[in-house]
């Protein structure tokens, strides 16, 4: 172990309270989790893990918290919280940054990255507290109007691979609308949530309107899908979770959902980009960034065969020269993948694209790295359509690589699944840029550039890639109702 | 076995009409491949005539008809273009109004006054309202950094899935039928089994208005066979729903099996008339009497309880009677005076006898009404209950007939919490002239719409929708164009070499 992780672990027992976090303490649970450095494949620490009982307590104290007083809290006075918490994790910017790279294994000037975004979401959704607004509506003999107001409790269940950056998604839109939250994090990153939650106390918010626990999906995840107290459910997973999450709304309380799920995005390059090596920049981003564990990772590559050699090559030799390695040092570009199921799961599809008749043609083993669950980036060509490589999520750093000659052809390839989160193209004219984006069915279209997702424009899918859209004023409607007051003003029957 | 199309229908009146009978797909109607479905007309117990209905394979091409139609040419309409057939639509409604009248009244059983003046006229209405939109829906740009270009494209689902109750054919058909087609979609609606005609004719209005083949597809059938069909098609981008809440939760369970289409469901209700001390009594009691007992109480929104302020309680129940009696004239939908005709079915019917029993046993007093009224038809007198509690099952599961709860209370805070004890939260009333008490009530009621001192007055621009287990999304009103739009973000980097 080298002196930077081992300087992280000192950090993190100083930093980090396992407990539950409900009603501004940290308390016990039904049982405890391990969650393990996936550099190393060691155990980092226990947390407590919440059961049926658990989940309960937390989603009761949101209740009270929000008809306590969150409900009928001033905007100024949610802002006002909301922008100390940003100061807060600005100021303990460092230790969040460590703590997600020892949970999380991405590259830490990447968690640097993270914690300043999820600042920026706070600040953004800070500024939306007293911006909540209503219409007023001409009709006859009434004064007609509506209001947004918060929906009350809230439920979010948020996945491990960016971990603080999924729980600002939720928490932030859910608090500037006026609701309490609970949020359930991934048994596989709990860390970065629980220092959070120490700041959430700090800056000041009554306890019950931010609480964060964890546990296993089916157990606790489960449980808060169903409470019948829990009025909204906002989850980020995969689409067989995303399916029982529905489920389970349907069969409890029947409260509003929004989804996030997964992705096979298609990144398109046509021969007159503007410029190559910027188009293998993106490409080489969009797909091996996080080691591949993205919904909207760009997984399949289609080149116009005027340039496909030529940019194979260089994308190749981009993709040789990023370094896999230990998370903590400078020059790595990709850290382990979360876990050992999900390296396996990797690997096997690696295995299955082989055996469909692709070609591996860059990378596709482990690397052995201090016990931790390392890969090579790995790309496959000599793809069909049909093959399950280029049809499922592998969510890690293998992306296949296709050569197509007609812009009709590869629209239509390109919208040949059952997801829609994300696509790119790149080109130089306006009218292929515009037109081709037009076609593709999927929530965000990256013109020259991939993955670039921020607080103010909206991000979510169409098909099976979710419902429902996070990120920028699109994200309101995802927490507030609508009340409609219609006052008669003159007319007597 | 297949009848022909159009079937000739003799009315109570000696009139005789004629209806289409078959599945309107592609501009065409088809007999179709499922069962034969009586419908029966409630004011007589007799069965009015046979129509077709769909199986799975018929959902099945319906559903293809809208996709191709929308990939091909529907997507490719201009809007204003859109805009124009939607106009020529509410003209031809106009041109055959009285003929679209006399199917709801005869199917559904309300007054042929009514339908005509009420639910025909708010669907015009409806659709001329939502064809000024379709040129107006507009995405945002949005400045994130200089140098990237980011905006958002409003875009049409595709093909949109409506499953719609008898109530209000016409008018629940127009509230699914006219955002959708101003936002841009195609459409398959299966209409309730028990009211299939009136939406037929509408069917050849859209074809005469000149629609393209494929754009409005038209059936009914069974909701566990036909509408489960399209709850679970995978070409199909979204679910409306109108109808109640155990068949709501089917509907969302069937979208998480298949393929997580999006979903709008606008289900049951037990709102809350709320009459303070200082209200227009008699004002109050016209207001609340129509909102319990307009369309036979069988309306999603009824004011099935009221609370009444102790110290007004019997001055407003003598007030209340007495508008009960001027109002409520029964009788056949097609005599010019009638205001409430019989309920849909004898299901129903039995239904609704059933919860006055019920009312009885929980020791709730029947002030007026109670039993059955004549002895031909579902006809069921205008039924009041008083001395209730929020315990009572009258006073918290829906009835959906024309049976109120009537109960009193002392504080106001008292009154809001019994109007938010419940699982619903469609609608519900505050009858008071006090600012303060106004603006207190309607912010502390957990419904999607308040009403001071009126009751069921709907507007085609102002919302409509429930909280909690009375639904989720918005009918009406610029807010139902986002159930009917997905959003894409396109963001367009500069080079850098610039």
């Amino acid at each position: 172990m080298n002196m930077t992780t081992s300087f992280a672990l000192f950090l993190y027992f100083y930093l980090v309270n396992t407990g539950l976090f409900i009603n501004n303490e940290f308390v016990a649970g039904n049982n405890t989790i391990e969650t393990i450095n996936p550099a190393t494949g060691k155990v980092i620490t226990s947390v407590q893990a919440a059961g049926s009982q658990q989940v309960n307590t937390a989603v009761e104290a949101a209740h009270k918290a929000f008809h306590g007083g969150w409900k009928t809290s001033t905007p100024r006075n949610r802002a006002r919280l909301m922008h100390k918490l940003a100061d807060l994790v600005e100021r303990d910017v460092n230790d969040l940054a460590h703590l997600e790279t020892l949970d999380n294994g991405k590259p830490l000037r990447n968690a640097q990255r993270d914690i300043i975004d999820v600042s920026n979401y706070i600040r953004y959704f800070a500024g939306f507290c007293d911006k909540l607004h209503g219409k007023v509506i001409d009709t006859q003999g009434k004064l007609s109007y509506t209001v947004h107001e918060p929906i009350g409790v809230c439920g979010a269940i948020i996945p491990w691979n960016f971990p603080i950056v999924m729980l600002i998604w939720k928490v932030a839109p859910a608090i500037c609308t006026g609701n309490t939250i609970v949020v359930k994090t991934s048994e596989m990153t709990p860390l970065s949530a629980l220092k959070f939650a120490a700041l959430v106390k700090e800056a000041g918010f009554a306890p019950g309107v931010i609480n964060i626990i964890t546990g296993y999906g089916h157990i606790a995840g489960d449980s808060l899908a169903r409470h019948m107290k829990c009025d909204k459910i906002a989850f980020t997973g995969s689409v067989n979770v995303g399916r029982a999450i529905m489920k389970a709304a349907a069969e409890s309380n029947l409260k509003k959902i929004t989804l996030e799920l997964g992705g096979k995005s298609p990144n398109i390059i046509f021969d007159d980009v503007e410029n190559l090596d910027e188009a293998v920049f993106w490409s080489r981003f969009g797909i091996f960034y996080n080691a591949g564990q993205m919904c909207f990772a760009g997984s399949r590559i289609y080149v116009q065969e005027g340039i496909y050699d030529e940019f194979v090559k260089k994308f190749e030799k981009l993709v040789l020269s990023g370094k896999v390695g230990c998370p903590f040092d400078k020059s790595t570009f990709q850290g382990p993948q979360i876990s050992e199921t999900h390296l396996n799961r990797i690997m096997s599809y690696i295995d299955i694209g082989k055996k469909e008749g692709a070609t591996c043609h860059l990378g596709g083993k482990r690397v052995n790295n201090n016990g931790g669950y390392f890969m090579e980036p790995t790309v496959f060509t000599d793809v069909k359509p049909d093959m399950r490589i280029m049809r499922e999520e592998i969510f890690g750093p293998v992306v296949v690589i296709c050569k197509f000659k007609d812009t009709k052809d590869v629209i239509k390839q390109a919208n040949d699944t059952i997801f829609g989160l994300a696509a790119s193209v790149f080109t130089s004219n306006i009218t292929r840029a515009v037109t081709v984006s037009n076609a593709l069915e999927a929530g965000s279209v990256w013109v020259n550039c991939t993955s670039i997702v921020t607080e103010n424009s909206p991000f979510g899918g169409y098909k099976q890639s979710g419902i429902g859209r996070e990120n920028s004023e699109y994200a309101l409607a995802n927490y507030t109702q609508i009340k409609a007051v219609k006052i008669n003003l003159n007319s007597k029957l | 076995m297949v009848q022909p199309d159009l079937q000739t229908v003799r009315l109570s009146n000696g009139k005789e009409i004629t209806v289409h009978t078959h599945l309107f797909i592609n501009n065409e109607f088809v007999p179709g491949h499922g069962p034969l479905i009586e419908t029966i007309n409630p004011a007589t117990e007799e069965v009015i005539c046979s129509v077709h209905s769909a199986d799975e394979q018929d959902v099945n091409a319906a559903v293809n008809a809208a996709a191709t139609c929308f990939k091909d040419t529907w997507r490719k309409v201009a809007p204003a273009e859109k805009a124009r057939l939607i106009n020529k639509l509410a003209d031809l409604m106009e041109r055959d109004r009285d003929e679209l009248a006399i199917l709801d009244a005869l199917d559904n059983g309300k007054a042929f006054t009514v339908a005509r003046d009420v639910d025909i006229t708010d669907s015009i209405a409806c659709y001329r309202y939502f064809a000024g939109w379709a040129d107006k829906i507009h995405g945002k740009t949005i400045d994130t950094t200089f140098d990237k270009m980011c905006y958002t494209r409003h875009e049409a689902l595709g093909v949109v899935g409506a499953v719609i109750p008898w109530n209000y054919p016409t008018m629940m058909a127009a509230w699914k039928f006219a955002p959708a087609l101003a936002a841009g979609n195609c459409i398959v609606m299966k209409t309730s089994e028990i009211t299939p005609l009136p939406a037929y004719k509408f069917a050849a209005l859209v074809k005469e208005a000149g629609f393209p083949a494929g754009v409005v597809n038209i059936i009914t059938g069974y909701g566990h066979t036909t509408g489960n069909y399209l709850s679970g098609h995978p070409l199909v981008s979204k679910m409306a729903f109108t109808g109640s809440t155990a068949t709501g939760r089917k509907v969302m369970e069937s979208s998480s099996t298949s393929n997580l289409k999006k979903l709008q469901l606008e289900l049951g209700g037990k709102s809350a008339q709320i009459v303070c001390a200082d209200a227009d009594l008699d004002q109050a009691a016209e207001w609340a009497c129509g909102g319990i007992f307009n369309n036979h109480g069988q309306s999603c929104n009824a004011g099935s309880r009221i609370l009444v302020h102790e110290s007004v309680h019997d001055q407003f129940l003598e007030l209340f009677i007495k508008h009960t009696k001027a109002m409520i004239k029964i009788g056949d939908p097609f005599e010019e005076d009638t205001f409430q005709g019989p309920q849909i079915s004898k299901a129903q019917f039995d239904k609704i006898l059933n919860y006055i029993e019920i009312g009885k046993k929980e020791g709730a007093v029947v002030s007026y009404g109670g039993k059955r009224w004549g002895n031909k038809g579902y006809y069921i007198e205008p039924t009041v209950f008083t001395n209730c509690h929020n315990q009572m099952r009258i006073m918290r599961e829906e009835i959906f007939g024309p049976v109120v709860a009537i109960a009193k209370f002392k504080t106001i805070e008292e009154a809001i919490d019994i109007a938010n004890d419940s699982d619903y939260g469609l609608a519900g009333s505050v009858y008071t002239t006090n600012l303060d008490t106004a603006i207190t009530v309607t912010n502390e009621i957990k419904t999607g719409t308040m009403w001071v001192n009126c009751f069921d007055v709907f507007d085609q621009s102002t919302p409509f929708g429930g909280y909690k287990q009375s639904g989720f999304g918005k009918e009406l009103g610029k807010y139902s164009l986002q159930e009917y739009t997905q959003v894409k973000v396109v963001k367009i980097l500069r080079s850098s070499k610039i």
